[in-house]
């Protein structure tokens, strides 16, 4: 008795990365802005960057139709706690409710590859790493989506400290400046794009300090 | 295996002995090795004096670019060149192959190729592997009997055609030629068009990218343009420079070889 295979599926993969990186006092959060679908780009120029609170954002890769019904859950949720609570979350609230709501769907998920970046109540900056089900760490930089496997290998490269023995790498955040941290996201989403298909268009950078919030753009290949 | 006298001599084509095995092993999650194929915007066309032929120059593994730069327009006799698009070491393999034969024709034969042979060898190859050789070709040439160009499938059919366009990114190209081909075209028209219609794969379809290549075929004259356009430069180099190493050292151990071999001086020189 072989089990029948639907010939339909709910998701599909628009494709693209996202990084995060966790500095003293600031944190970048970044995506490219390409949404396709198998061998077509639908858009050169959709945000997959989602403003959650002040000092609060979240980038977000995978099936952009969930991630579009994800942001606006969170955006309705943190709107209900500042009426209950009189201020804006933080950014280790915010994700923790990230996680309880991707694993409310644990049985139909979210086809969403997140990660959230912020500045935590000490003014340091947070990274949170998630898989589709609400599994997350905090991380001192983390990236997802179909270029993750090559910007990772090489962000352990230049951010992981030495020896994980003598410094715990987790909570470390990185000692690089905020424009050397800009400087290396760059290169990893130019060279990301050079290698991956679905990484491409136009890079989008969101920058969280003490200053506010910032917003950078860079041109990337669009083949 | 071992062959007993009575079976005969072995038949040529595919041995499907290890299907069974291989279905058995995917069941039990095994992923089998993925094939490299060109993903591939490719395209030809007649023109006034002959023909031109173009091609991206992405190679994909999936999502991954393997190749950036690879030759997707291959060589078949002095005046008949062909574009492969499909499984990267089938194209080769099979344009490789028909040249060879058509080289040794030309000996035999005393006089230059024709388009309809290369045709004919390559489509009779093809069906006889009954669409397992993936390749999608694009051949185009000038002989005796004037310019042709031909499309070939990978099952073994073919077209005769004023233009065409294969590969992932064949709709993109088809929509320019669609609308800007027409009979007559002077050599830089056509080498334009060409471009256009390359160009609108590279930027539109996901498996085609990086740079155009373009080949000009005319009466006894041939013109291949490796790299005509190069539309797609890195967008960003650090101002870093270079990237430390970060590699760590963890022991330094210096053991003088001499104490443990015997060095001859002199000797017999090794041979290469």
């Amino acid at each position: 008795m072989t089990k029948e295979h639907a010939n339909w599926s709910p998701y599909d993969n628009n494709g693209g990365t996202c990084v995060a990186i966790a500095g003293a006092e600031y944190c970048v959060v970044a995506a490219d802005t390409r949404m396709s679908s198998g061998y077509n780009i639908l858009t050169r120029d959709y945000s997959k960057i989602a403003q959650l609170a002040d000092k609060c954002s979240m980038a977000s890769s995978g099936f952009q139709a969930d991630v579009r019904a994800l942001q606006k859950h969170l955006e309705a949720r943190h709107l209900i706690y500042q009426h209950q609570h009189n201020k804006q979350m933080s950014t280790p609230a915010m994700a923790q409710l990230l996680s309880n709501t991707l694993y409310y769907k644990r049985f139909f998920p979210y086809y969403a590859f997140n990660v959230l970046g912020g500045l935590d109540s000490q003014g340091k900056g947070c990274v949170f790493t998630y898989d589709a089900v609400g599994s997350y760490e905090r991380v001192g930089y983390s990236s997802q989506g179909s270029g993750s496997t090559l910007i990772m290998p090489f962000l352990d490269n230049q951010l992981k400290s030495p020896s994980p023995l003598l410094l715990p790498a987790k909570d470390a955040v990185t000692p690089l400046s905020e424009s050397e941290a800009i400087d290396l996201v760059k290169t990893c989403f130019a060279s990301a794009t050079e290698r991956d298909i679905y990484t491409g268009d136009k890079l989008e950078i969101v920058i969280l300090n003490a200053e506010g919030i910032r917003r950078e753009y860079m041109e990337l290949r669009k083949d | 295996m071992s062959k007993s006298a009575i079976d005969g001599p072995t038949k040529g084509g595919f041995s499907f002995d290890l299907c069974r095995r291989n279905e058995m092993l995917v069941k039990k999650g095994l992923k089998g090795p993925s094939f490299l194929k060109t993903g591939t915007t490719i395209v030809g066309l007649v023109f006034q004096d002959g023909v031109i032929l173009g091609a991206d120059t992405r190679a994909t593994e999936g999502p991954i670019v393997a190749d950036k730069n690879c030759e997707k327009i291959h060589y078949i006799a002095p005046n008949i060149y062909c574009c492969g698009a499909g499984t990267a070491a089938d194209t080769e393999a099979v344009t490789d192959m028909v040249s060879s034969q058509l080289t040794l024709h030309r000996y035999h034969t005393g006089r230059e190729s024709r388009v309809v042979t290369a045709l004919t060898l390559l489509k009779s190859h093809l069906f006889s592997y009954q669409g397992y050789v993936s390749a999608a070709l694009v051949l185009g040439g000038v002989d005796v009997t004037g310019p042709h160009l031909h499309t070939i499938y990978p099952h073994g059919s073919t077209d005769t055609l004023p233009f065409a366009t294969m590969g992932s990114g064949s709709l993109a190209a088809m929509a320019v030629f669609e609308s800007k081909y027409c009979e007559g075209l002077t050599r830089d028209e056509g080498v334009q068009l060409v471009a256009e219609a390359i160009s609108s794969g590279i930027f539109n379809d996901l498996g085609s990218g990086s740079n155009v290549d373009i080949c000009v075929l005319t009466k006894g004259h041939k013109e291949y343009l490796r790299n005509h356009l190069q539309p797609n430069p890195r967008t960003y180099i650090s101002q870093k420079g270079s990237f430390s190493k970060k590699t760590e050292v963890l022991l330094t151990k210096i053991t003088p070889l001499n104490k443990l071999v015997e060095v001859i001086e002199g000797g017999d020189a090794m041979e290469e």
